[in-house]
């Protein structure tokens, strides 16, 4: 095409790499060859081709730190295997692939009457992402994680051909699929249960709190009231931080017309100056302060409600060049102390930012052998990325979470210690033999110090 | 516009061209090369609203092949109100130079079996005296370039043929509009450098679809800008034009 020269029309012959770059846009690393397979019938034949420890399946990229990352080596980007191939309407499982987005999933699906079984923060990411990080949402106090509702998948292994894995074949191989972070292989489709609702509108509610412990009774009521809950809090205000709880049930269809709305977008990483103290302060309280003229109950779309950020597309360019970090974590709830210490040394920091989320998690076992979700607390927090003073602030956070016994979610990470790692995932060594042996990432290689 | 024939369904614009058209409850009849994924195809767009998805595996390259395609067409879907060409194929223009058997196949591709077909179904529909015919060519068409000047030969000479076709056609009522995407993100253009910033084929259907519901320009340029582009590219002189290496 025009502007192409004949020395880049040579280059073009030989595989080309590109720079990928996950969420948080951090960290940067070597270049990766990225395969884009269309079908699902190219795949074998990609994983026969690769060296052992060289491939990783890739989403939408959603994860923040560098578990869906392969520096250096090769990644399998999955957005074009996006058929549905099958949907049985009477008992709302559906069968698709794994690079269909939960976005697509609501388009088709939202007016026929049937919703996601959970859902996390963004809607733009593939079904595969979503087992291969087992994730949560605002429901999981009742209804688990979305590995939870995945009654079988189809696994391209590179040993052992397509594998199929549900409850009665092969469970182990879906459990450790399910957060599994991509390791274990393609996923080529899945089936998902989906959850039968009136329409798209929730009937939330708003309350302020002012205290963690006001927190922890309002979860605590809400629980067997509302099927999703969460918080948003602001980290500048150290141990009683204040913030906004937020909660809701399905509404009954309102029959109102429903348009979706496509937002803006962020054209380019902003100045890394324009987030300060200051200004994220002002954001917080502003915020804040706006929620809480909202309080009440109130009928909302699903959108805002579940994805307030979708609505305003490349929002992680917010944090400049260097991209940002952010720190998902668990913690007891009995260890309330330590829950403190962490918002304190926050707060302290000064270097906490505006996303600050905070929710209780259910006591349900965990869906997957590596799956995060656990009894406890978890907040996340963004960090924009200010080099080593940042990395020391998180690294202190750690130490926290660590004697609490909590644990570091990998989706969001990309800089926890093989220290941390075995105390978040004390069994990670009996998920080791489920990997498939071509496949490794950038995460796995860093926390578990293997060389494949 | 209800009952559309895809002619090269498993093509990445098409498959984002047959998603909208199913949303709107269409008709659809895919040809294309793969049983295996013209199934696959078939479940997505059921699921998706499509009304009815039939199939038929041909390869279209064969022209042997077409009178069966046609006859599978008039049997299945005999009031069919659209055709959508958008098969076609880009070997490495080095290739195409050295040998000619990668050279006769990109033409037989690109050009000869296309025109063969849109001729079968340019008589059923002038016979009828309704519909629409469409066929995806490419901006690389609209001038020989040294860099791509065989794909680009091809798709010119399709785009030529549909310009009469539409010329023919026009006193029965059958409209024939000629798509010209600019670099597009599909299979076809991976290996090449800046592909990140091609278009979104998503996109470029929405184009399409529009233009197949609207009376909407002959010659589509999709993205839009590429009809400016394309109009200053035409304008530079021989001349200077044959120095230019891209």
């Amino acid at each position: 095409m025009p502007g192409q020269s004949a020395v880049r029309k040579q280059l073009a012959t030989l595989p080309s790499t590109e720079q990928v770059l996950s969420w948080g846009r951090y960290p940067q690393l070597a270049p990766s060859y990225v395969h884009k397979p269309a079908w699902n019938d190219e795949v074998p034949e990609i994983l026969k081709g690769a060296a052992p420890g060289a491939l990783l399946p890739l989403g939408l990229g959603r994860s923040y730190g560098d578990s869906c990352l392969n520096g250096g080596r090769e990644l399998i980007d999955c957005r074009r295997l996006n058929r549905i191939l099958g949907f049985d309407e009477s008992t709302g499982v559906l069968r698709c692939e794994s690079g269909v987005s939960l976005a697509d999933i609501l388009d088709v699906f939202l007016p026929k009457g049937w919703f996601l079984p959970v859902t996390p923060g963004t809607s733009f990411v593939t079904v595969g992402g979503a087992i291969a990080n087992d994730v949560h949402g605002k429901n999981h106090h009742c209804a688990g994680t979305f590995g939870d509702h995945v009654r079988q998948i189809a696994l391209h292994r590179s040993n052992d051909g397509m594998v199929i894995c549900g409850s009665e074949v092969n469970p182990d191989m879906l459990r450790a699929t399910i957060g599994g972070l991509g390791l274990t292989g393609v996923i080529a489709w899945a089936d998902v249960q989906l959850k039968r609702v009136a329409g798209p509108w929730i009937d939330a509610e708003l309350v302020p709190f002012h205290t963690l412990h006001s927190f922890l009774d309002l979860s605590h009521e809400s629980d067997g009231r509302f099927e999703y809950t969460v918080a948003w809090l602001d980290c500048f205000a150290g141990k009683n931080p204040r913030g906004i709880f937020f909660r809701g049930n399905h509404a009954a269809d309102r029959g109102k017309p429903f348009r979706l709305k496509r937002g803006p977008k962020l054209p380019f990483a902003l100045p890394a100056w324009m987030l300060n103290r200051f200004t994220v302060r002002a954001f917080n309280t502003a915020y804040y302060r706006f929620n809480e003229f909202k309080k009440g109950p109130a009928v909302v779309s699903y959108q805002p409600f579940f994805y307030p950020l979708d609505s305003i597309r490349q929002w992680n360019l917010l944090y400049g060049r260097q991209g940002f970090l952010q720190y998902q974590c668990v913690i007891p709830e009995a260890k309330l102390d330590a829950f403190e210490e962490l918002l304190d040394r926050i707060a302290h920091s000064g270097m906490g930012s505006f996303l600050g989320v905070l929710k209780q998690f259910g006591s349900a076992p965990p869906a997957g052998m590596l799956s995060f979700p656990r009894p406890g607390l978890t907040i996340a927090l963004d960090f924009a990325m200010r080099g080593e003073r940042t990395l020391q602030l998180m690294q202190s956070l750690d130490e926290v979470v660590q004697k609490s016994g909590g644990a570091i979610y990998p989706a969001k990470d990309a800089r926890m210690s093989p220290a941390m790692f075995e105390a978040s995932f004390p069994r990670w060594r009996s998920f080791v033999p489920y990997i498939d042996p071509k496949m490794s990432s950038s995460f796995w290689r860093r926390v578990t110090g293997a060389q494949d | 516009m209800k009952k559309i024939i895809i002619l090269g369904a498993t093509s990445s614009i098409a498959l984002e061209v047959q998603r909208q058209l199913a949303r709107r409850g269409c008709e659809l009849l895919l040809v294309a090369r793969s049983p295996h994924r013209l199934a696959e195809l078939q479940s997505d767009l059921t699921v998706r609203g499509a009304s009815q998805v039939l199939t038929y595996s041909a390869d279209l390259a064969s022209i042997q092949q077409h009178a069966a395609i046609f006859e599978f067409a008039q049997r299945m879907l005999p009031d069919f109100d659209t055709v959508l060409l958008a098969y076609g194929s880009m070997h490495n223009q080095k290739d195409a130079e050295t040998s000619i058997d990668v050279l006769l196949e990109e033409l037989q591709v690109d050009f000869v079996s296309s025109a063969a077909i849109l001729t079968l179904f340019a008589a059923d529909l002038e016979r009828r005296g309704t519909g629409c015919l469409a066929a995806i060519t490419s901006v690389a068409g609209d001038r020989g370039r040294r860099s791509n000047y065989v794909y680009g030969s091809a798709k010119g000479g399709l785009s030529l043929f549909l310009q009469g076709l539409r010329s023919r056609l026009y006193p029965s009522g059958v409209r024939v509009i000629t798509v010209k995407p600019g670099p597009v993100q599909t299979p076809m253009t991976d290996h090449m450098p800046h592909a990140a910033r091609f278009a979104d084929p998503g996109q470029v259907a929405r184009d399409i679809v529009r233009a197949l519901e609207r009376r909407s320009p002959d010659v589509l340029y999709s993205p839009k800008i590429w009809r400016f582009i394309m109009t200053t590219v035409r304008l530079i002189p021989e001349v200077i034009f044959k120095r230019l290496s891209f």
